[in-house]
């Protein structure tokens, strides 16, 4: 079923939070135990922030497509977008930290009016930037066109998603014709040295599975997705991130729907690894939402879970000591990043 | 007794046969844990030969089992209906060649 407006447009019960956090505390009932009990079982509950190295905004929930994985909730219908009042918060909280990366998302991200200011902004503090590029946008509209040579200039990573190698899956998960113009957007990223071998430019793509199953191996798809990629349209790339598909919105809606919620959770749980979650992204990252809310990932920012205790809930009480030594607030849904080979926003973590 | 001799939830439960018989049940799942590792042939392949046998051998369990590997390790649908057919192939053509025997003993027995 295509797929053309939000949860919350439709008024759909999981744009309700509350009805999100319900569905997943009820997980013991189908004996799933909770994350944090699994936590303190290795000893790592309450879970601490190793450091912060990470900084990752989002800068809106606006996006030209309505994927129907999408933890977001993003479509062209969601009007939340970072100002540039709350950007220049996030650029004074960056002044004088050592943290290395910022990692732009959405939404598409591109669709912020102040995007490229704050780009620009990130670019002069040195900071590594990456923006999380749905692709499509680029040839949206004529006003993007020229996202790639912006790119180059300020040096950013490009993160790309693309699920499959193929239009039949990319399309189901992502919208019909994504698949083609994805292939497009990625011609133009080559064509300026993005995912070229010694051109510094680095281009990552997303796998996330099409379906209620976990990710194989991050290094077999990888290799998989050069060769398609690069014999059926010549295109190249740097790293391909496989992640997991967290149960959350859109997402959750899916496996209600198609009564696969119960064996997801238990996939997820029987594939629950400890060296997985030592390395969890939430321990060096900070996510902060398009008003300038902080959480722990981007995926607690979905379901409204601030940070815990005495940290500081907003970017403009930025304070890098008491985010060090806050607690993460966990819960049903971090299985996902603790299944497998692990999973993050830059793909396995083992 | 299950209603039907099949349930999909006793996939899950195969591991449970070393219950009545643990040194065997082990050798078997370790011997199985090595044949479909990354080796001469990758374990994607071997996850492919898998889905053919398994269409051969006409197991549900396998089906289910190899047409989930088969996808999560990337596979198309055009490689694994591919699979399907020559397992096909080779039933068919298993069939079809003993028509050979059938000739010679006809010829045999007709002037």
């Amino acid at each position: 079923m295509k797929l053309t407006k939000s949860l919350k447009a439709q008024a759909h019960e999981l744009a309700n939070i509350e009805r999100q956090l319900g569905i997943l505390s009820d997980a013991e009932s189908i004996g799933v135990a909770p994350f944090s009990s699994k936590m303190a079982e290795i000893g790592m509950l309450p879970l601490k922030p190793t450091a912060l190295d990470i900084f990752q905004v989002n800068v809106g929930k606006m996006c030209n497509q309505v994927c129907k994985h999408c933890h977001v909730d993003a479509g062209p219908d969601r009007k939340e977008i970072m100002t540039k009042e709350t950007m220049q918060m996030c650029l004074d909280a960056l002044e004088g930290t050592s943290i290395s990366t910022v990692d732009l998302t959405g939404g598409a991200p591109e669709m912020n009016p102040h995007f490229r200011w704050f780009v620009e902004k990130l670019s002069e503090m040195k900071k590594n930037i990456l923006v999380r590029c749905n692709l499509t946008i680029i040839v949206a509209n004529k006003k993007y066109y020229d996202l790639p040579d912006f790119f180059k200039k300020h040096n950013v990573e490009v993160v790309s998603s693309l699920p499959y190698f193929s239009a039949r899956r990319t399309d189901a998960q992502r919208g019909e014709g994504v698949f083609e113009k994805s292939i497009r957007a990625l011609t133009m990223l080559n064509a300026v040295g993005y995912g070229v071998e010694g051109s510094g430019l680095t281009l990552n793509l997303v796998y996330n599975p099409s379906g209620a199953f976990l990710p194989d191996s991050q290094g077999t798809l990888e290799a998989q997705f050069k060769k398609k990629l690069r014999d059926g349209y010549g295109i190249s790339f740097n790293n391909l991130f496989a992640i997991t598909n967290l149960p959350i919105s859109r997402f959750l809606d899916y496996l209600v729907n198609t009564g696969k919620y119960e064996t997801y959770m238990e996939e997820l749980v029987n594939a629950f690894n400890p060296e997985a979650a030592l390395g969890v992204m939430c321990r060096n990252t900070l996510s902060v939402g398009w008003d300038g809310h902080l959480y722990d990932c981007d995926f607690n920012q979905m379901l409204d879970l601030k940070l815990a205790g005495n940290a500081p809930n907003h970017i403009r009480d930025f304070n890098l000591k008491s985010l060090n030594e806050r607690d993460i607030i966990l819960n049903q849904h971090c299985y996902g990043c603790t299944a497998g080979a692990g999973s993050s926003c830059g793909g396995e973590t083992i | 007794m299950a209603d039907t001799y099949y349930n999909p939830e006793d996939l899950a439960k195969f591991g449970k046969v070393t219950d009545w018989q643990e040194e065997l049940g082990k050798k078997f799942f370790d011997y199985y844990g090595s044949v479909f590792k990354d080796g001469a042939l990758t374990a994607r392949e071997k996850s492919l030969i898998a889905l053919a046998v398994a269409h051969t051998i006409q197991c549900p369990y396998c089906i289910d089992a190899y047409t989930k590997d088969t996808i999560k390790k990337g596979c198309e649908e055009e490689e694994m209906m591919e699979a399907v057919h020559v397992a096909t192939a080779i039933r068919g053509g298993a069939s079809l060649v003993h028509g050979v025997q059938m000739m010679n003993k006809a010829n045999e027995m007709l002037m």
